[in-house]
C-alpha cells in the first residue's frame, strides 16, 4: 500500500523534484498574455505550437530587460521552474530574457510600428510644425554623449541666440525608455519651443529605448513639437515615425531646429536695401508729384493773372501815352499854324512898306465911304499915329 | 518709438511689417521716413544681436518623483 499524502505534502515533494532538476534552464517561446502588474512584476505565458508555460518576472530583474515584451514576441527566457502551491501549477521564474535572434527584434519593431500606424499615431495631421525661430530648445539625451556636443556646436554656428535646455537621460539599457518619457514630460512643463530627443548611432539593441511603445506614446502626447534624432542616417526608430519631424542625426536635428545666421544676416542686408529702394522710389515719386502740381494750371494761374494785369497796365500806358502825345502834337501844330497866320498878318511889316491904317471910333475903316471926314479919326503909321480933327 | 522686443523672431516680424507698410501706398512720406529709420535701426540691432550672441546651456534637473 502506498503512503497517503496530503495535497500540501505531494505538492512539496513535486516542488523539490522540479526545483532541483530545473534550477537553471533556458526556454525559447513566444510571449502571450503579457501583463505588467502595477507592482512592477510581469506575468505572461510562453508558448509554442504544442504547449505553454506560465512565467513570472519580478520587478528589479525586469529592469534589466532593454525591451518591453509584447505578445507574439519570440524570446529566450532564463530562469528556474517553481511551483505555486496555492494554484497547484508550475511556472518559470524568469531571471533574464533576450530576443530570440536579431530577426525577432526586427519583427517586434515591425509589430509595434504596424500597431501604432493603425492607431493613427504616425498621421501627418497630428504632426506639429517645427518653429523657425526657437528661443529655447529642450534636449533629451545623454549629457556627456557625443550627440549633445554635436548639437551644441551646430547651434553655436547656426543660431547662437538660442538657449539649449538639456534634460539628461539614459539613452540605452535599463530604464532608458522610462527616463526618456519623464524627460519629455518635464520639458513639457517648461516654456521650451521645441524638444529634440535622440542619441548617437548604435546597434538595434542600443537604440531600442526609442522603439519602445511608452516613448512613442509620450512623443505623441507632447504639446511641444518634437524632433526625433536617433543614430545614423539609416537607423529608423518608432520615435522617428511618431515625432513631428525625423532627422537622420542629432546634428541634423539641430540644423532643422535653428535658422542659419548667415542666411539671416543676408536677409537683413536685403531688407535694408529694400527699405532704401522703397524710400528712394517714394521720394522720387513725391518729387514728381510736386513738380506736376507746381506745373499744373492751378498753380500757374496766379502767375498768369499777374502777367495779364501787367500787360493790361502796359496797354493802358501806351494808350494814355499816345492820346496825350497826340493831343499835344495837335495843339502844337495849331499853335504853329496860328503863329504863322499871326506872322503873316503882322501890321507893322505891312505898314513899314508904306501902308497906314485909318481908325475911327476905335475900329478900322476899310472903305472910303465909311469915313466921316468931319469927325475925329486916326491915321496909324507903323511908328506913330496922327489925329485928324 | 524704440519698442522692446522679447525675441529675435519678434524683431524680424516687425521688420517684415515695416517692409509691408513701406510698400503700401497709403503711408505718407513723413511716416515712410520714420518707418525707414526704424527699419534700418532694427535690422542693424538684429545683426548685432546675432553676431554677438553665444549659445546658452541650462540643465533641467531630473525630477525626483520619476
Amino acid at each position: 500500500m502506498s503512503q497517503i499524502l496530503s495535497v500540501s505534502e505531494i505538492t512539496n515533494q513535486i516542488r523539490q523534484q522540479l526545483e532541483i532538476n530545473f534550477q537553471q534552464i533556458s526556454i525559447e517561446g513566444e510571449i502571450s498574455n503579457f501583463k505588467p502588474h502595477v507592482s512592477g512584476h510581469w506575468y505572461f505565458t510562453l508558448k509554442d505550437s504544442g504547449a505553454q508555460i506560465s512565467c513570472t518576472m519580478w520587478k528589479g530583474l525586469n529592469n534589466y530587460v532593454f525591451f518591453k515584451p509584447q505578445d507574439g514576441m519570440k524570446i529566450i527566457a532564463n530562469g528556474r521552474i517553481t511551483i505555486y502551491p496555492q494554484r497547484g501549477n508550475y511556472q518559470l521564474d524568469v531571471k533574464s530574457m533576450k530576443i530570440a535572434g536579431e530577426g525577432e527584434l526586427q519583427a517586434a519593431f515591425e509589430r509595434l510600428k504596424k500597431k501604432l500606424y493603425e492607431e493613427g499615431l504616425f498621421e501627418e495631421n497630428h504632426k506639429k510644425e517645427i518653429p523657425q525661430f526657437s528661443s529655447r530648445i529642450g534636449i533629451v539625451t545623454a549629457k556627456d554623449g557625443a550627440a549633445f556636443q554635436d548639437m551644441i556646436s551646430i547651434a553655436s554656428r547656426r543660431y547662437p541666440l538660442v538657449e539649449l535646455v538639456i534634460r539628461p537621460a539614459r539613452v540605452q539599457g535599463e530604464g532608458a525608455a522610462e527616463d526618456i518619457v519623464s524627460g519629455i514630460q518635464e520639458l513639457n512643463k517648461t516654456d521650451v519651443d521645441l524638444i529634440i530627443i535622440g542619441r548617437g548611432g548604435g546597434s538595434l539593441e542600443d537604440l531600442w529605448a526609442f522603439n519602445e511603445e511608452i516613448v512613442a506614446r509620450e512623443i505623441f502626447k507632447s504639446k511641444i513639437p518634437i524632433i526625433s534624432a536617433v543614430g545614423h542616417e539609416i537607423d529608423y526608430t518608432i520615435s522617428d515615425f511618431v515625432a513631428d519631424k525625423r532627422s537622420p542625426t542629432p546634428s541634423a536635428a539641430m540644423e532643422i531646429a535653428t535658422p542659419n545666421t548667415e542666411d539671416l544676416l543676408y536677409q537683413l542686408t536685403e531688407l535694408q536695401n529694400e527699405f532704401q529702394n522703397i524710400l528712394q522710389n517714394k521720394l522720387d515719386g513725391s518729387r514728381d508729384v510736386l513738380n506736376k502740381v507746381l506745373n499744373s494750371y492751378g498753380y500757374r494761374m496766379p502767375q498768369n493773372i499777374i502777367k495779364n494785369k501787367m500787360q493790361y497796365l502796359d496797354n493802358i500806358w501806351y494808350r494814355l501815352e499816345s492820346s496825350v502825345f497826340h493831343e499835344f502834337e495837335k495843339k502844337k501844330n495849331k499853335i504853329e499854324v496860328l503863329s504863322n497866320i499871326i506872322d503873316s498878318n503882322n501890321m507893322v511889316k505891312i505898314q513899314k512898306k508904306g501902308y497906314a491904317i485909318i481908325k475911327q471910333n476905335n475900329s478900322l475903316v476899310t472903305k472910303a465911304a465909311e469915313l466921316r471926314k468931319e469927325k475925329h479919326f486916326l491915321i496909324k503909321f507903323y511908328d506913330d499915329e496922327i489925329g485928324i480933327n | 518709438m524704440q519698442k522692446k522686443f522679447n525675441s529675435f523672431e519678434e524683431m524680424l516680424k516687425r521688420l517684415q511689417e515695416i517692409s509691408e507698410e513701406l510698400e503700401s501706398d497709403e503711408v505718407g512720406l513723413d511716416n515712410s521716413l520714420k518707418l525707414y529709420e526704424e527699419g534700418i535701426k532694427l535690422s542693424k540691432a538684429c545683426a548685432k544681436k546675432l553676431e554677438e550672441a553665444e549659445v546658452k546651456i541650462t540643465e533641467l534637473k531630473k525630477s525626483l518623483e520619476s
